[in-house]
């Protein structure tokens, strides 16, 4: 459990503004790695806001965000697809974005580019055919195979990404950002509009990539289920600050996370 | 029910006349007539051409609201009554009104016996028969197109029409699968192609014609030198999306026109370039008599003379250019950058979230069509052996662009289609004068109501995790 204990992310003193909006504001915590660290808090609190600094799509107006891998990186100073590059942080999106057109087995074969790519010699020995190159391409395919499984879509492997049934969509964009080998997996609320079956099969899927694939996990999400059964380590933000912050039944109990998600009539708490 | 619909399908197909009425009178109503030095011109009034015109328009837009309406047989019978009309020798005004008058009510019955056909189709596709011929059609079309392009020159039908249309069609060909990496593949709306192809095409006029150089020998730098360009552009505007993409592309070909234009040292301007070598065999030239040095192809083969092998030739050589766009192309689709590209088509945020840099993704889209436009306008400067701006307006940008769209973007089939009927349609239909553009519009406007993602929207996939037929049923 040694490794466990150095933060894979720390978040220090973040701050976002636009324009005269302060989204985020003063907010520092850590990630560890194989742990589930979730994100909460109401509508607008500024959730999104601390995922798009983390994965590179806004730049902080103040803050630090430094991820551990190998070496250290420092997100707030790379470019937005460096971060899934070189720091390896993968993300999955609010409003699932998949390559809808593309059959599954593309869409995961995508996330694996830049290893392919280097693979294929920047595509001169892919034009070539080279055995390096299809070796490499037998490798990959192996690898978005054992993920289809987990996921439960070989099956469905050559159909386009866009036909999937909903659940289906949310269960591949988490598979295709696993594909990229990430060190930080961060899901921005994966359990939305699913049915509680589903929902359950999210939560052992997240389960097995902590335990299994030793990765650190951010998680924003609504269902208080799923939080509060999978995971180690919860923040809490309200209105761009960090309110609460702790492991899952500590914060449940916290009076400041009840008073922001029911309001300050006592009596409601009480009820 | 119907009969309290047709008052406002009798307004409807008023409306439509009366907006054509003010279209066409001064498009089809009036026409001026040089009547000698002294007076200038006069106008000739066409007003029976335009009444007829009108009551088929009137016609024709009451059928399709019929057709609409689920009363096929009254626009069947509509229809067939203005087919009879056209081909009868009824007279009209002028031939082309016959013309007009047949195609809208054959129109009309196709459009009427869709529904028909369409189920019948279904139907057709959903047995097995059914199936194993769509699936034949999907392999082997492409092979069949090709033993057909393969052996043209050789049958009795390759003359000397024939040929010329072959090889400007092939070209386009080319043009299109070259634009359909940018457009098709990577989502790139660009609309200034035609500078690509120009910078091919002034590249081998001017190395051939100031430093000797071979067709062969140019080739590949024209095509380097086109894809520079093309990095050049990409790097300052592939931050740009969609719209913003397509206005300062359309930008940049007019500026390489512009500049060809008016650097009149170099490009002799609007002169243009003229006695441009064409491309040789092996060293041999394609002419009647060699010049000194040289042997004619006639003697190294030790045939006589025909001008016809200069065209056949030329047509092999853009059947092969092509070909290698197309190999090539095909080969990329299966690479990661290939899927790259048209990933970035699908969702350009979800790449960067995977790490995948979109502007040299988007680069190397840009560049490698750019190429191609370069490989394409060398052979067009080779065949035409005169080139001046003037062959590079913004109208190629726009109908090679036509047909990557009505071909079905990234389609490679498509585009063979696409361009047989938009450059062999119009050049076929010469004997209709002026109203050939017509044809043209009609059959845009036929593909994109019938077909509206083009002509072949099926996507093949890269790559099969179960390849077909390794599996029973499907």
């Amino acid at each position: 459990m040694t490794l466990a204990e150095a933060p894979l992310i720390e978040v220090e003193h973040l701050t976002m503004r636009f324009g005269g909006l302060i989204a985020v504001d003063d907010v520092s915590f850590s990630g560890r790695p194989c742990a589930i660290t979730a994100i909460i808090g109401p509508n607008g609190a500024g959730k999104t806001t601390v995922f798009n600094c983390i994965t590179g799509f806004y730049k902080p107006t103040i803050g630090r965000l430094r991820l551990r891998g190998e070496r250290e990186y420092l997100l707030e100073r790379m470019l937005g697809h460096e971060i899934g590059q070189h720091a390896r942080v993968a993300r999955t999106f609010q409003n699932i974005r998949l390559f809808p057109a593309m059959t599954v087995l593309e869409n995961l074969l995508v996330a694996q580019h830049n290893k392919l790519m280097v693979a294929s010699g920047m595509s001169v020995f892919g034009l070539l055919g080279l055995p390096v190159y299809r070796q490499a391409e037998q490798a990959a395919i192996a690898f978005a195979r054992d993920w289809l499984e987990r996921i439960g879509l070989v099956a469905m492997a050559d159909r386009p990404a866009g036909e999937l049934p909903y659940g289906a969509q949310r269960r591949l964009e988490i598979a295709r950002a696993m594909c990229t080998e990430p060190r930080l997996l961060c899901l921005d609320e994966p359990a939305a509009g699913l049915n509680p079956r589903e929902s359950a099969e999210l939560n052992q899927l997240l389960l097995s990539i902590r335990d299994r694939d030793g990765i650190g996990v951010l998680l924003i999400e609504h269902d208080m289920s799923v939080v509060m059964s999978i995971s180690n380590h919860v923040v809490v933000l309200d209105y761009g600050r960090k309110i609460a912050e702790g492991p899952p039944a500590e914060v449940q109990r916290d009076p400041a996370v009840i008073r922001a998600y029911l309001g300050t009539d006592d009596e409601a708490i009480d009820g | 029910m119907v009969g309290a619909r047709l008052p406002q399908m009798l307004k409807d197909a008023a409306l439509t006349a009366l907006v054509a009425a003010a279209l066409g009178v001064f498009i089809v109503g009036f026409h001026t007539v040089d009547i000698g030095s002294r007076t200038g011109l006069s106008f000739d009034f066409w007003f029976a051409d335009l009444g007829v015109a009108l009551v088929v328009i009137f016609l024709g837009r009451l059928g399709l609201s019929l057709a609409a309406e689920g009363l096929r047989w009254p626009a069947i019978a509509l229809g067939v009554v203005m087919l009879i009309a056209g081909i009868s020798p009824l007279k009209l005004p002028s031939g082309f009104l016959h013309w007009f008058v047949a195609l809208g009510g054959a129109l009309l019955v196709v459009r009427a016996a869709w529904p028909w056909a369409n189920q019948a189709i279904a139907a057709g596709a959903a047995t097995p028969t059914g199936r194993l011929i769509d699936r034949i059609g999907n392999q082997w079309a492409g092979w069949f197109l090709l033993a057909v392009a393969v052996l043209l020159p050789l049958t009795p039908i390759g003359d000397q029409k024939t040929m010329d249309l072959g090889v400007l069609i092939l070209t386009y060909v080319m043009l299109g699968w070259g634009l359909n990496i940018v457009v098709g593949l990577a989502g790139l709306l660009d609309l200034g192609y035609v500078a690509f192809y120009a910078v091919g095409a002034y590249s081998y006029a001017l190395l051939s014609t100031q430093h000797g150089l071979g067709f062969w020998a140019v080739l590949p730098l024209a095509g380097m030198l086109a894809a520079s360009f093309g990095i050049l552009l990409g790097f300052p505007v592939l931050r740009l999306r969609g719209d913003y993409l397509a206005i300062v592309t359309l930008g940049f070909g007019e500026i390489i026109r512009l500049v060809i234009l008016n650097w009149v040292d170099l490009t002799s301007g609007p002169a243009g370039i003229g006695s441009i070598p064409g491309p040789t065999l092996f060293g041999a030239v394609f002419a009647e008599t060699a010049p000194e040095g040289k042997q004619t192809v006639a003697e190294m083969l030790g045939v006589p003379f025909s001008s016809n092998q200069r065209l056949i030739f030329l047509y092999y050589v853009i059947l092969g250019l092509a070909l290698v766009t197309n190999l090539f192309t095909q080969r990329m689709r299966r690479l990661p950058v290939g899927r790259a590209w048209e990933a970035l088509r699908e969702d350009e945020t979800a790449c960067k979230a995977l790490g995948i840099n979109p502007t040299n993704t988007k680069l190397t889209a840009f560049a490698i069509g750019a190429m191609f436009a370069g490989f394409a306008g060398s052979f067009f400067a080779a065949k035409q052996r005169f080139i001046s701006p003037e062959s590079f307006t913004f109208i190629e940008s726009a109908i090679i662009l036509a047909i990557v769209v009505l071909g079905g973007m990234g389609s490679q089939i498509g585009v063979v289609l696409a361009a047989v009927l938009l450059i062999g349609l119009p050049e076929w239909f010469r004997e209709l004068g002026s109203y050939r553009m017509l044809a043209f519009g009609l059959a845009m406007v036929l593909i994109m109501v019938f077909r509206p993602r083009g002509l072949i929207a099926h996507r093949e996939p890269s790559i099969r995790l179960h390849p077909i037929g390794a599996k029973g049923g499907g």
